[in-house]
């Protein structure tokens, strides 16, 4: 075990769209160890994977770029280390990136490494027989459109990055809470079957992936749960020490809030069972934990425990599933969801008279019924915007709802107006297979000289 | 006299492939059991039919003063087919704090 006690890790991004400058903050004045950036949706690595297919340099996170340049010379500055996802289905390609942002800040010669192995793909390809998670089907039923198969990785293989000495690691799909839990492993030398401290480890690493979720973000409510200063919400950051105590914390001078009520509701978010929340280094179950608080801004978490990891990682295949086309177009006034209605049942016409065939199709009068269904017993709005999308294979039949829904300008009930352009958008569906561990070789190698 | 869900708690939706968890955070414990008795699984699943083909799982999380509701078939077919305006359903957050229950005594 290192001499180190204590930790402080950061979270910077808890989504490729996150904001940036409260990870600068947070790398200013939060006084922390490390940083971490999730940037990886379950489609992400499906979307770079093609982009990589057009530029062989490409198919790291875009936002690496921009979230390196902000933080970096801070970070190099002060001896934070980086650790993160944005490798995405690119994670060699994503270091020699860092590595020039690094030159080009005067930084010099910044080692980045690697974590590799979490493209499963050419393994799976194999392995047709796989059992797709969703609903049973063997994983050859998609193999012919599957455009990326990425196992999630866990904390084991990034601690063995941070075990380089290298200021930034980068990986591709790793499970979120890992990117948390590796530093720890890695200062503390915690083993996977110190089970106590590997169930606390995660469960802040969960607490943190989601960023402002902890500190106020998507939580207020006027007069109801109030959030002081929420255009300045800050970051938080987990405080680890080495016998596994974990205190949840927030850049000082910030705006949101930090509290018992906000860490709960993240800690519940995206469970399933909440005695077995799967991730690749335990089964983790929160139904002991105690959330306290401990200080202004602070909140302690105790009781975590956890079963030992599977036998199996969990790997997303993405694959490419048709087409998403829409429109949309507003109707204000007097009947104005009348002929709101009248323009859906006349592009629904259209569409089948051009013989136009779709998986899924929807209607939906945004201000009444969009988000919940029940449009027979919402009250009318004054004004209503009319949205059709419908799903297919056919690239046409998808723009075909975008551009009949234009012409109600022209072709439809009277006083339409600001109609969408037709938009289409290419599915990148995702499944899920289970693949035993022995099968997967992941591994870390370093871009530049430690 | 009835009671809604946002009088005695908060909630938070996630979304997993084409299931929805949403969370029932007491704002006091003392508001839990009547929860537990009322707020059942059949309930929520009548609630939201309209939106989730079900089936609903509850967990209790009395450690947290709270709940957790699994709604599965909740998400137009899953995030990345969707096509719903809110694909991850983060709104139906909003369909759980407005059930409306019997129990008005809860309130005190």
């Amino acid at each position: 075990m290192k001499s180190q006690d204590r930790l402080r890790i950061g979270a910077g991004a808890g989504t490729s769209d996150d904001r940036m400058v409260p990870a600068l903050e947070l790398a200013e004045r939060g006084d922390i160890d490390y940083l971490v950036f999730e940037c990886l949706a379950e489609r992400t690595v499906s979307r770079e994977n093609l982009a990589r297919s057009k530029d062989a340099e490409l198919g790291y996170s875009p936002s690496l770029h921009a979230r390196l340049r902000m933080v970096l010379p801070t970070c190099i500055a002060k001896g934070i280390r980086i650790v993160s996802n944005m490798g995405a289905a690119n994670p060699l390609g994503g270091a020699r990136a860092a590595r020039r942002e690094a030159a080009d800040l005067g930084l010099g010669d910044v080692p980045v490494a690697v974590v590799l192995g979490d493209d499963v793909s050419s393994i799976v390809r194999h392995r047709p027989e796989l059992k797709l998670i969703e609903n049973g089907e063997p994983l050859e039923s998609i193999l012919p459109k599957m455009i990326s198969a990425n196992a999630y990785l866990g904390a084991d293989v990034v601690g063995e990055a941070l075990n380089t000495g290298a200021p930034i690691v980068l990986s591709g799909r790793v499970a979120d809470p890992s990117l948390f839990l590796a530093p720890m492993l890695h200062e503390f030398g915690w083993s996977y079957d110190d089970l106590p401290k590997i169930a606390q480890g995660t469960a802040a690493g969960h607490l943190l992936e989601c960023t402002a979720s902890v500190t106020g973000g998507c939580f207020g409510w006027p007069s109801k749960k109030e959030v002081p200063d929420l255009a300045r919400n800050g970051y938080p950051f987990a405080d680890v020490k080495a016998d596994g105590s974990i205190v949840i914390g927030k850049t000082p001078d910030t705006g949101g809030r930090l509290d018992v009520m906000t860490c709960t509701e993240q800690l519940i978010y995206e469970i399933h069972d909440p005695t077995a929340y799967i991730t690749p280094d335990c089964t983790l179950d929160i139904t002991g934990i105690v959330l306290t608080q401990d200080r202004a801004d602070r909140v302690r978490v105790e009781g975590a425990r956890a079963q030992p990891r599977t036998e199996t990682y969990k790997v997303n295949v993405g694959y490419a599933d048709g087409y998403i086309g829409e429109g949309e177009v507003s109707y204000g006034g007097i009947d104005a969801v009348a002929r709101a209605k009248w323009a859906a049942e006349i592009v629904k016409e259209r569409l089948k008279l051009q013989g136009f065939v779709y998986d899924d199709f929807r209607v939906d009068l945004i201000g009444m019924s969009s988000l919940h269904d029940q449009v027979e017993i919402r009250p009318e709005p004054y004004e209503v915007r009319l949205r059709l999308a419908g799903r297919t294979r056919d690239r046409k039949a998808a723009h075909a709802i975008g551009f009949e829904v234009r012409a109600m300008h022209m072709h439809g009930p009277g006083g339409a107006g600001g109609a969408s352009e037709p938009r289409v958008r290419d599915v990148l569906a995702v499944k899920s297979v289970l693949l035993p561990r022995n099968l997967v070789n992941s591994q870390v190698l370093v871009e530049g000289t430690l | 006299m009835s009671v809604r869900v946002y009088d005695l708690a908060h909630a938070r939706a996630g979304d997993k492939g084409n299931t929805s968890n949403i969370s029932v955070i007491c704002y006091d414990a003392k508001h839990w059991d009547f929860l537990e008795r009322e707020l059942t699984p059949e309930r929520v699943a009548e609630a939201f039919k309209h939106v989730a083909k079900g089936p609903v799982r509850r967990y209790p999380l009395r450690n947290l003063k709270a709940f957790n509701f699994v709604i599965e078939n909740a998400l137009g077919g899953g995030v990345t087919i969707s096509l719903a305006q809110d694909i991850h359903g983060k709104s139906l957050s909003n369909v759980m704090l407005a059930i409306a229950l019997p129990n008005p005594e809860a309130r005190k």
